[in-house]
């Protein structure tokens, strides 16, 4: 308790500034949790607050320096000067497709994206990345044509949206590797046997006498053989 | 945010184990010895934090205190205020909530010739899906069947699951997977085209199918764009508050507010399709939570107003690992594939006190035991938790296999300064699933007609203890099936004359139960955590609201 005293002895308050206006709030705080802090209650712009949705991309800067950073509101912890705003949707070009009647070549991605070919290597995309994943590299490549670069690049993006927010070529880079991503996933990723094999196992119902005899069993019975099945671990 | 210096002194014990740890496998507990270690430290069986029922069809029936708030509140609307002879939208299914079961569901419900419509609270794909990382079972290794599945679902509930709806989830289960991958979803495989498989708890052979630690965005956002490709209809940030009924007592539709204008508007729906999630935003008896912001359990309380009973709603899942440091992320999940793949967990000496693949009820049970006797790492801030030796699985795998395995949980670490690779996690149970919920078949129809459900707003499944990868594997495959049946059911049903008599029959049974005045408004929507001085503008917005239209919180 003694160490529990000292530290909040230590708090320190922190300006920060929502949309120009100046709040103070305690250290230690996430963006998110400054905003209701400050008594905002969040509708748009908040989602799963772990940095899996990407509802929360967000623009800062400094009282003192104008360079503009990106991050997740989730995430990111205040800083001293901070100037805060939300950006809780982007207008985004998003057509439609038909996966089925698509063929992994390289020219599919710009058949569906033409505007891709305007891209002119500004690197905004790069720099806004909260996941920090090298996103000029991975449009290159769609321009390319070479799917599995695209899936494999941008595998880890939440489709946030700050990418698009700041291109000023009006490019979508979160729907470009999106598709790329599926259509690896569809035509190119080796495609797993067993699955297929299992699948028809089941409908021919190879299992079904095995799971009625476990439903009928008594539970003293059923916690035995639960307690005896073999442990694979590998 | 780096660990203080006396926390890292209890890390330099938890080095110093390692070694010995590699060989060390700690027995696990037999199934019919765990009530002992759960009846004396899992929150479930905490009797001052739950309580009986006092009107619906569970009446007598215990749940938390803060479910059972939401269970016997008011509705948000008048029912003599709205007009429903003006409808908005008139569809065949209505699909509340936009998640991996919601959507799966519109998706089939539109192939099996619906005219389907989706509304959901936040966004399309908002939801709980999103978060889920260690993966999706499915039994389809050669040496793997679908009656271990079978048995392994029903061990770890200790047997109190439904067998019909189990054996749905096991036999379905390698279809859903191969549906995804159809779909363009990135599993993880070996070099030869299988599936690359992790053991989770309670499983006899590694059966959980993963895209890295993002497996249910990877579904989530492939299935979303789906939904956008067949030009799916969806409204966003439109809940739907009550549901709309017939005078032949089937379910009809139901009332939207857009979250943003206060507007309401009506749904007239052959079929609704139930898919609005869990539960964690209600804070259980005071726990952090793993969950999505939407999480608020808005569907058990429409679902009950109808008068559909729910199961299984006495226990909710605390998920063993979540977050105890740093404070900023506290409760964030820290997926079970950690311990798949050979994390172990350790107390402040650097000793095992549990098989870290224990069912998650046992497992949790065992973090609080630990640190209620002292065994636990205090944090700066007064949180308590023990050590993930998340370390110990680059020794095991080599270097290299956390990096590969784990990019979201590095990254979420890192932006914090604590290197996963090298050091250990500080961890302790959080609120993380509603077990039971909507009482439903194998076909995803409820006992109202009507109305179907689908995923984690559903019950039954998971008895009263899920094992990890049996969530999103729930997801497509009652999903998908809700969705077929509900365009099915659609093409015969004939509505009568819509009606909120329901309603105004529950505000009766409240009323005379004493309950009316001290009950909340419900469903909850969302959680309040604005520091919220007095709104001095409240009453004069109450004021301005026009007929039939109603406040937020």
């Amino acid at each position: 308790m003694a160490q529990e005293t000292k530290v909040a002895e230590k708090v320190r308050m922190l300006d920060i500034y929502i949309m120009g206006k100046r709040y103070q709030v305690p250290e230690g705080l996430t963006i998110m949790t400054a905003l209701e802090y400050c008594g905002y209650r969040l509708i748009r712009g908040c989602g799963c607050r772990a940095a899996f949705c990407g509802a929360c991309g967000t623009v800062y800067n400094f009282k003192n320096d104008p360079t503009l950073r990106y991050a997740l509101a989730c995430q990111k912890l205040v800083e001293q000067d901070m100037y805060l705003t939300q950006i809780p949707f982007f207008p985004a070009s998003k057509p439609d497709y038909d996966l089925e009647k698509m063929e992994s070549t390289g020219e599919q991605i710009l058949k569906i994206y033409p505007e891709l070919v305007t891209c002119f290597g500004c690197n905004n995309c790069t720099k806004s990345c909260p996941q920090d994943l090298e996103v000029m590299e991975f449009m290159s490549a769609a321009i390319r044509g070479d799917i599995k670069e695209v899936a494999i690049k941008s595998f880890d993006c939440l489709m946030c949206g700050l990418c698009a927010a700041r291109c000023p070529q009006g490019l979508v880079p979160y729907n470009i590797a999106l598709l790329s991503r599926r259509l690896y996933g569809r035509y190119m990723a080796p495609r797993s046997k067993q699955i297929g094999e299992r699948i028809a196992e089941i409908k021919a119902g190879k299992f079904d006498a095995e799971i009625e005899e476990l439903q009928k069993m008594g539970i003293e019975q059923l916690k035995r053989r639960f307690d005896g099945r073999k442990i694979i671990n590998d | 945010m780096p660990y203080p210096a006396y926390m890292e002194e209890s890390i330099r014990k938890v080095e110093a184990t390692r070694e010995r740890r590699l060989k060390e496998e700690l027995p696990r507990i037999p199934v019919g010895e765990r009530m002992p270690v759960l009846k004396e430290f899992h929150p479930d069986f905490i009797e001052a934090g739950m309580r009986e029922l006092l009107v619906g069809p569970n009446r007598g029936d215990r749940t938390p205190n803060e479910l059972a708030d939401l269970l016997e509140g008011n509705s948000r609307i008048d029912p003599d205020k709205i007009e429903l002879s003006q409808i908005d939208y008139d569809v065949d299914v209505l699909v509340i909530g936009a998640g991996g079961a919601g959507a799966s569901a519109a998706l089939i419900a539109q192939e099996n010739g619906a005219n389907v419509l989706i509304v959901t609270k936040l966004r399309l794909g908002d939801a709980n899906t999103v978060g889920a990382q260690g993966g999706t079972q499915a039994a389809d290794r050669p040496d793997d069947s679908p009656v271990l599945h079978y048995l392994d679902t029903v061990g770890g509930a200790r047997f109190t699951n439904d067998p019909k709806l189990v054996e749905v989830l096991v036999k379905d289960a390698p279809d859903a997977i191969r549906w995804l991958e159809s779909l363009g979803v990135n599993w993880d495989k070996n070099p030869d085209g299988s599936m690359f498989e992790v053991g989770l708890a309670g499983e006899c052979v590694p059966r959980c199918h993963c895209c890295k630690d993002y497996t249910g965005l990877e579904a989530m956002r492939v299935v979303r764009d789906e939904v956008r490709c067949r030009n799916i209809n969806y409204v966003e940030f439109a809940p739907a508050i009550e549901l709309i009924m017939d005078d032949k007592g089937q379910v009809a539709g139901a009332v939207l507010v857009n979250l943003e204008t206060n507007e309401l508007s009506l749904v007239r729906a052959k079929a609704v399709v139930m898919a609005t999630g869990g539960i964690g935003r209600l804070h259980t008896q005071g726990f952090p939570t793993t969950n999505h912001y939407g999480a608020t359990a808005d569907g058990l309380v429409l679902a009950y107003r109808v008068g559909c009973p729910l199961v299984d709603i006495d226990t909710m899942q605390y998920h063993p690992t979540c977050a105890a440091y740093p404070l900023a992320i506290l409760g964030l999940l820290v997926t079970e594939k950690v311990r798949g793949l050979g994390g172990q967990l350790v107390n402040i000496n650097g000793e095992q006190f549990a098989n870290p693949l224990e069912p998650r009820d046992v497992l949790a049970a065992s973090i609080i035991r630990e640190c209620r006797q002292g065994k636990g790492i205090t944090t700066p801030t007064g949180e308590v938790g023990v050590w993930l030796d998340s370390p110990r699985i680059d020794v095991i795998h080599g270097e290299g296999t956390v990096v590969r395995n784990f990019p979201a949980m590095v990254r979420q670490f890192d932006r914090f300064d604590i290197d996963m690779t090298k050091e250990p996690m500080l961890v302790y149970p959080g609120l993380h699933y509603q077990n039971g919920g909507i009482k439903f078949s194998p076909n995803g129809a409820t006992p109202v007609l009507g109305l179907f459900a689908a995923g984690e707003c559903e019950g039954g499944v998971h008895g009263k203890n899920r094992l990890g990868g049996n969530s999103t594997l729930d997801l497509w495959v009652f999903g998908r099936r809700a969705g077929r049946t509900a365009a099915q059911y659609a093409k015969e049903v004939k509505l009568g004359k819509l009606t909120l008599d329901h309603v105004r029959q529950w505000q009766r049974e409240l009323k005379e139960a004493g309950l009316a005045e001290v009950r909340p408004i419900s469903p909850k929507l969302l959680p309040d955590y604005a520091r919220q001085p007095y709104d001095y503008l409240a009453d004069y917005v109450t004021q301005r609201l026009q007929p039939g239209q109603i406040k937020l919180a």
